[in-house]
This record gives structure tokens, sequence and C-alpha cells, in this order.
């Protein structure tokens, strides 16, 4: 092959590279200008105002409210629930992978819970309405049928592979150095433990919890098939609660039509939701790269 | 003897290869008492995992036959069937593997072997871990969008393949970067040496020896990519479709989506022999486990070859 013809396909094939590269760039904006572009004709007719502070959210029936904050309630609630099973254990299980176990007992565990990371989240749905909801109701006879006490344990479930991974990876990056200082100085292992490697990894840690509750906020089948479909401020976990993912999803199993209000509400919806994933994503970055480079 | 830095104390079972032992006397009990108690997580973790698979199988043993393979969804639940769903969620995983592979493993060799770092690369690279984190039901609206309404392609495999092929291309480019990544460089530098230039080092060095951990990633993100329901909801994937899809401009259903379309079904609608919607689901899921689980398994069993050959 002539020496041109070969340098024109070197560039050109870096090029064709290049271009994929910037593929996933492409995919954020246009993430971003679909959600902003889609939802200027539902702000058009809902008061900005109303939609945050507003505490009725009924954009679909014939007399409409437009606040959000039933559904944004409804999304923390479950997810603070998830996050009260899956940071302790998270936690607990990361410490013990990490400082106690021996390899062997790492190597089962590790692929067990990977596996556990690994199921479909409507699988877990399925669990939560048909497994875990008649289980708590012999407990707890007033439980409602959807509600978001079991939809936030499952969800916690589901979420607790990754603190724990994410935790443990923190853990396990803590220089040996500071082990060894905590032990020179007569520390026992809790006390190493507690007072040396977890302030040391903490950044890390509060990094995976971050990304946790991320995860939490932007699940959807969990809560759409277990949580119910009330769109109203509750404060007791038994009852139905409906989130920002379970009303998109609602709204979407019924063929809306373009242009039409419905249509225009889950653009909405969704912006508020990807808004509040970016945050705690990009805060959990930045706390990630913050440990990386301590201990690099 | 003075250059030799001071090593530091090793478990003497050789066991674990970063911690020192402590003194063994003081806060022994604590100790045991707080591994007891991470045991206990462990074991909750577990008996979750165990008491969801016994569930289900417990649920949907009876309708796991032959016929609810072969037959189409129905309004009677003994009746319904798999078929259209595992097709569908067969196309689906081709088409978005035929999208996401190729894109997902030019931009990793791109990151990895051409781009220089900071600037593009940078905010490539930022950009892929913050995609990483968009909720899966994102996806779906910006596929909405784009795909069903924009690019007029309607609710159709094809739109549902290429949302998902953009959810998981992150997965893609991760492991692929990684297994680049851990090809030793001077695969690189002998190859260039032999006056190789750049791409046919990494066409004809690199990429052989990254084969296995790129496959491996891909098999996992696929997995991930027919797992998913929220997505194709919303991209117009329904639970009642009667037919096979004929080409890529069809409309479809898939596993998750027949699932999701049967635990929603009221519980009162039985059959003969009690059979309901929600037994379907839970043969449903069996199959649907299933097929992650051999995904699973080969990517493992591809991993594992390729470490055996390195060492």
């Amino acid at each position: 092959m002539p020496v041109r013809l070969r340098r024109t396909m070197e560039w050109a094939i870096e090029q064709l590279l290049r271009l994929c590269a910037v593929l996933s760039v492409a995919t954020t904006i246009g993430i971003i200008y679909v959600l902003i572009s889609q939802s200027v004709p539902f702000f058009a007719e809902a008061p900005i105002k109303e939609f945050l502070t507003g505490t009725k959210w009924t954009p679909l029936s014939a007399s409409k409210s437009f606040g959000v904050l039933p559904l944004v309630m409804g999304t923390l609630w479950i997810t603070f629930i998830a996050m009260v099973v899956a940071l302790p254990a998270g936690l607990l299980i990361a410490i013990y992978l990490s400082e106690f176990a021996s390899r062997r007992v790492r190597s089962t565990i590790k692929p067990a819970l990977e596996i556990l990371a690994g199921i479909p989240t409507v699988v877990y749905g399925y669990f939560a309405l048909l497994t875990v909801t008649p289980l708590l109701q012999k407990v707890i006879p007033e439980l409602n049928i959807f509600n978001a006490l079991s939809a936030g344990l499952v969800m916690g479930v589901m979420i607790l592979p990754m603190v724990a991974s994410l935790s443990e990876d923190a853990l396990y990056a803590a220089p040996q150095r500071l082990r060894e200082a905590s032990y020179a100085l007569g520390a026992t292992k809790l006390q190493m433990i507690f007072r040396t490697l977890i302030p040391a990894a903490l950044s890390g840690i509060a990094a995976s919890f971050i990304l946790a509750a991320a995860r939490a906020i932007g699940e959807t089948m969990i809560v759409a098939i277990a949580a119910g479909m009330q769109p109203i401020i509750a404060w007791d976990p038994r009852e139905a609660m409906q989130t920002m993912t379970a009303f998109i999803v609602r709204v979407s199993m019924g063929d809306v039509a373009r242009g039409t209000l419905d249509y225009h509400s889950i653009f909405a919806v969704g912006l508020v939701l990807f808004l509040m994933t970016l945050g705690l994503n990009s805060l959990s970055l930045w706390l990630r790269e913050r440990y990386e480079r301590a201990y690099r | 003897m003075s250059a030799q830095p001071i090593k530091p104390t090793v478990d003497p079972s050789g066991d674990q290869d970063h911690q020192p032992s402590a003194s063994p006397r003081r806060g022994r009990g604590r100790e045991i008492a707080f591994e007891v108690i991470a045991l206990g997580a462990v074991t909750a973790a577990m008996m979750v995992l165990v008491g969801l698979l016994v569930s289900v199988v417990l649920d949907g043993h009876n309708r796991l036959n032959a016929e609810f393979l072969t037959s189409f969804p129905s309004s009677m639940p003994h009746k319904a069937g798999l078929k259209p769903a595992f097709f569908g969620s067969l196309y689906l995983m081709l088409l978005t593997a035929l999208f996401c592979f190729p894109v997902g493993v030019a931009t990793a060799i791109y990151l990895e072997e051409y781009a220089k770092k900071g600037g593009l690369a940078r905010l490539i690279e930022l950009n892929i871990a913050n995609l990483a984190g968009v909720p899966s039901i994102v996806y779906g609206l910006l596929g909405l969008a784009i795909f069903v309404r924009a690019l007029n392609l309607e609710r159709s495999l094809l739109s549902g393949a290429l949302t998902l092929a953009l959810l998981v291309l992150p997965i893609v480019i991760i492991a692929s970067r990684e297994a680049l990544r851990a090809v030793p460089p001077y695969v690189r530098d002998a190859s260039l040496a032999l006056g190789a230039s750049r791409w046919q080092t990494v066409w004809k060095q690199v990429l052989p020896i990254a084969r296995p951990g790129i496959m491996t990633g891909t098999i996992l993100a696929l997995s991930r990519a027919i797992g998913e329901t929220a997505p194709i909801i919303t991209v117009g994937a329904v639970g009642y479709i009667r037919h096979l899809p004929k080409d890529i401009k069809d409309s479809f259903t898939a596993m998750p989506i027949q699932i999701y379309d049967w635990v929603s079904q009221r519980p009162e609608a039985t059959g003969p022999d009690n059979v309901t919607f929600q037994q379907d689901a839970a043969a449903g899921i069996v199959i649907l486990l299933a097929m992650l689980l051999a995904m699973n398994g080969v990517a493992i069993w591809l991993r594992n070859r390729a470490q055996k050959r390195l060492k």
C-alpha cells in the first residue's frame, strides 16, 4: 500500500474512532435537550412556582393541579427506607470483606452479591408485591397491598451490593501504613477500623452512599409494581405512594399521544429526576476522585 | 541490607495480603461480637436471595412446560405463554449488541490508544461516568422523543434496541477500556518498533489480547439490557402482543414487559387448577433468570479461560 494512502487511512480511522467517542457526549446533550424542549409546553400551562411548591399532583384529570411535591416526597420516602436498609448492612459487609473475611469466604460472598446486583428490577418488584408484602401483612395487618415500606425494603436489598462493593473498594484502597500505624499505637482491631480506617476511607464510603441514593431515586420497576400509584403526600409508609419514576411508567403504559399535556408532563417529571440524580452522581464522582488522589 | 525497606507484617497464614495481626488479647470479645453482627448482615442478604429464588420457583413451577414457551399471551392465565416475549427479548438483545458493541469498543480504543490525556478525553471520561448513573427510565424518555417521535421509527423493535444500546454503552466502554489497559505496553512497543502503524498495532496485536475482556464486558452489558423494563415501556413495548415481530420496524414485547404485565393483572383471575397470572409471571421470571445465569456463566468462563492463558 502506498505510504500516502496508508497515512490517509490511519487518519480516517482515528477520526472514525473519535466520532464514536463523541457519541457519548451527544447522548448527554440529547438527554438534556429532550428533557428541556419537551417539558417547555408543560410549563407553558403549569406555572413553575406551582410545579415546585404545589402539594397536589393531578395533571391528567379534569381539575388540574401541577404540584410535583407528592411525587418527590414519595420518591424520597422510599429512597430513605432503602438507605436505612442498605447503608448499615452494606458498610458492615464491606468492613467484613475487607478486614475479616478469609480469601475463601470472600470468593463465595462476592459472587453472591454480584448475583443480587444482577437480578432485574422487575423481579424485585414481583418479590416485593407477592412475597414481602404478604409476609409483612402478618406482622402489620393494616399494611396496604401497595405500600412504600415493602418497596423500600426490597429496594434496599437491591442497592446493598453497590454500597458493599464500592465501600469495600474505598477501605481496601486505604494505605497499609495507616493500619500499621494504628496498631503500633496500641489500637485493637476494632479501634483501628473505626478510628483510623473508616475516617481515612470516609470520602469513598460517602461516595458509595450517594451513588446508591441516586440509584434508588431513579429505580422504577420495584416502585411501579409494589408502591402503588397514589400521588398524595403521605407520612405513613404503610400507605401507597407514587414516585416520579412510577408516574412516568403509568403515563407511558397508556399510548400517550404526541403533543398532549400527558406526554409533556412525563418529560417535566423526568427533568426533575434527571437533575436530582445528576447532582448526586456528580457529588459522588467528586468525592471519589478526592480519595483516589489522596492515596495514589 | 540497609537499602531494604521494612516489610509490613503479614498474616502468617498467608490468607490475607494486607492485614497485620492485632494484639490477640485486648478487645477480642468485642471483635468477635462485631464479626458475628457482620456475618449476620451477610447471611441476611444471602437469605433474601435464596428466599427470592425459592418463592419464584414455588410460584411458577407448575407453569413451566413446553406449552408455556410456545404459546402467545392470552386473557386466560392457564393459556398464556411467553413465546413473543422470549423472541422479542432475543431479537432485542441481538440488535442492541449490533449497535453498542462496535461503538463501545471504538470509543474505548479511542480513549485508551489514541486520545491525549486531558481536554476532549477528560470531557468524554467524565461524561461516561455520569451517563452510567442516569436512571434507565430517562433513557426511555430520550428514546421516546428521538427514536420513536423525531426519527419516526414508531414503537418498534428498532427503537427499543437503540434505546437499550445507549443505556448499556457506558458499561461496554468501561469494560473494554479495562481490557485494553490490561494489555502490557511492550506489546505495542514491539509492534511499533517493527514498523507497524498505530492502527495495525491495535488491530493485529492489542485487540486479540483484549478480546476476552471485551467479550465478557459486552455479555454482561447485554444481560443488563435484557433485564431492563422501564426504558422499553416508555419506548412503547406492550404486554399483549399476539404475533412475532416480522421485521425491525414491527411492534414488540419482551420478557420483563410480559412479566410486568402479568404481575399487574388482577389476582382473582384464575383458570383451571387455580392458575393465576401471577404464576405465569413467576414462570417467566424463572426463564428470564435462567437466561441471565447462562449469559453470566459464559462471561465468567471466558474470563477464567483468558486469565489461565495469561498465566
